[in-house]
């Protein structure tokens, strides 16, 4: 009974969202076409979706996907490579985090769109230089993220984990001080995939690469198709919005099943 | 085997004003093979120290303690320890939480699975074998603890203590499951509490520590037959007279 409760409930809550949705679709196309009047200015739903039948059509958007896609692993990739170690060595090292603290502290408020020149002079127009934007955004979240969790290991975990022979500095972090980091550790990672992925977008805009969705984006704002733009945009979101989705979803339930009976 | 031997243990840590704060003043004692003894002593008198460095945890400033012939230095597989926090890896299944000093020690799956298996038999939670230990209870959580210690197979076994954070009815029980456990595996116990109702329901042996610094002050046997009934004249004769030894001897001077 309180199943089928709930699930009525859930049921009611997504259709007020599809509503909503479907509002200001509608809302939007009334306003474009009978207001607005000019598919420049404010393109409506229909041409959006005309957009983007023929940019699939044309190929482009598949490109476009795989190449963004492309940025966004090199630049995540390189920072949880970087980020994951370093952020272990200050957190279980006392002498670590005094020796890099300063040069990080220096570094961090740099906005990642900054390092764009030297993105281009020290790499070109390749992959690896969207990449190296993207790198600079979401390294430093995944970094303190993964410092501050093992900073919060309980001396107790360690302790307990000594009694049991487990002495070595490398099997403490592996076995006691990571697991014990890990919540913090991903949801480091998770902050760091949405500044990762709006570095992405100003990373293409800026030249720094041929394709991908956010210089394609540039590319037909220069060539007035508005309505093509929009189409960008609303995937540029999408694509966000299901990485976000992956993270609450899949790498939650997954690997930090063992907090579904914590008050988190 | 598990005899122990303290000899002239000392213990102090430096005070935020350059003086030192003296934690134990000179402990010595034995514990026999086999044998429960009960540290009793109200908070801050060094017991729990005391416990530390005989679980290798910490290193004592002078004097030395010898497992059956060895001296300690360091934690080691034959010494198990039950801390009065909750100390599961919350990461970890219950059975995972049993079997991770054998994993420690590079033990198959398999094997090391039917190894834990036996001590979650024993402390009666084989159906919650797969539980995280957010879902456990906190008795439940003590007696995964107890049997996670004991799957290395010490031959002491440290308690710190481990009921102190559960409700009066839980700890009888824990109580008697522990003296049982303890009938089947023959491991020397070393059990810290304030609580002298506890100490003699557990205890062969009572060691007072003084508050402040930690001094032992009395040493009793407790030669009550087992098992032992708290309601009985006897026990609450007994334990008069520990409290009254206490209160004369062994309170703040």
């Amino acid at each position: 009974m309180n199943l089928i409760r709930s699930r009525v409930h859930t049921i009611r809550e997504r259709w007020l969202g599809v509503v909503a949705i479907v509002f200001a679709l509608v809302a939007w196309q009334c306003y474009a076409v009978f207001i607005i009047r000019n598919s420049f200015l404010l393109p409506g739903p229909g041409d959006v979706l005309l957009a983007f039948i023929s940019l699939l059509q044309r190929g482009i958007l598949l490109t476009d996907f795989k190449v963004s896609l492309m940025h966004f692993a090199i630049g995540l990739g390189m920072a949880l490579l970087i980020g994951i170690p370093i952020g272990i060595a200050m957190g279980w090292n006392s002498r670590a985090d005094e020796f890099l603290n300063p040069l990080i502290e220096i570094l961090r408020p740099i906005p990642p769109l900054a390092w764009i020149p030297f993105a281009i002079i020290w790499f070109g127009f390749t992959p690896v230089s969207a990449g190296f934007v993207i790198f600079m955004g979401a390294v430093f979240p995944i970094l303190i993220n993964t410092y501050t969790g093992f900073r919060g290991v309980s001396r107790i975990f360690v302790e307990a984990g000594r009694m049991l022979g487990c002495t070595r500095t490398w099997d403490q972090i592996r076995y006691i001080a990571f697991p014990a980091a890990l919540p913090s550790v991903v949801s480091g990672v998770r902050i760091a995939t949405g500044v990762g992925w709006m570095c992405l977008v100003a990373a293409e805009l800026f030249g720094v690469s041929n394709n991908g969705l956010g210089k394609d984006l540039w590319f037909f704002y220069d060539l007035h198709q508005m309505d093509s733009v929009v189409v960008y945009m609303l995937l540029l979101g999408l694509v966000g919005l299901a990485v976000d989705m992956i993270f609450r979803y899949y790498i939650d339930r997954r690997f930090l099943k063992w907090r579904t009976g914590e008050v988190a | 085997m598990g005899k122990l031997e303290i000899r002239d243990l000392n213990q102090s840590f430096a005070k935020d004003d350059g003086s030192r704060l003296v934690v134990l003043d000179h402990v010595s004692f034995d514990v026999k093979d086999k044998e429960f003894v009960c540290i009793l002593g109200s908070s801050g008198c060094g017991k729990t120290t005391l416990l530390r460095m005989i679980a290798g945890l910490d290193t004592a400033e002078s004097g030395s303690i010898i497992l059956d012939g060895n001296e300690i230095r360091g934690t080691s597989p034959k010494v198990g320890m039950v801390f009065q926090e909750y100390s599961l890896f919350p990461w970890r299944s219950v059975i995972d939480n049993i079997a991770f000093g054998l994993e420690m020690q590079g033990m198959k799956k398999d094997e090391r699975y039917r190894i834990a298996e036996r001590y979650l038999n024993l402390v009666n939670l084989a159906q919650f074998r797969d539980s995280y230990p957010s879902e456990l209870s906190g008795g439940m959580r003590q007696r995964v603890a107890v049997a996670r210690a004991l799957a290395l197979d010490p031959v002491l076994l440290l308690m710190d203590e481990p009921f102190g954070a559960l409700d009066a009815q839980t700890r009888n029980m824990l109580q008697q499951e522990l003296l049982e456990i303890k009938e089947t595996t023959k491991k020397t116990v070393i059990f810290i509490t304030h609580s002298v109702d506890e100490a003699v329901f557990l205890s062969d042996r009572i060691i007072v520590l003084t508050p402040r610094p930690g001094r032992i002050c009395r040493i009793f046997s407790v030669d009550l037959p087992r098992p032992r009934d708290r309601t009985s004249p006897v026990f609450a004769q007994v334990r008069r007279e520990v409290l009254d030894l206490i209160n004369q001897n062994c309170s703040i001077q």
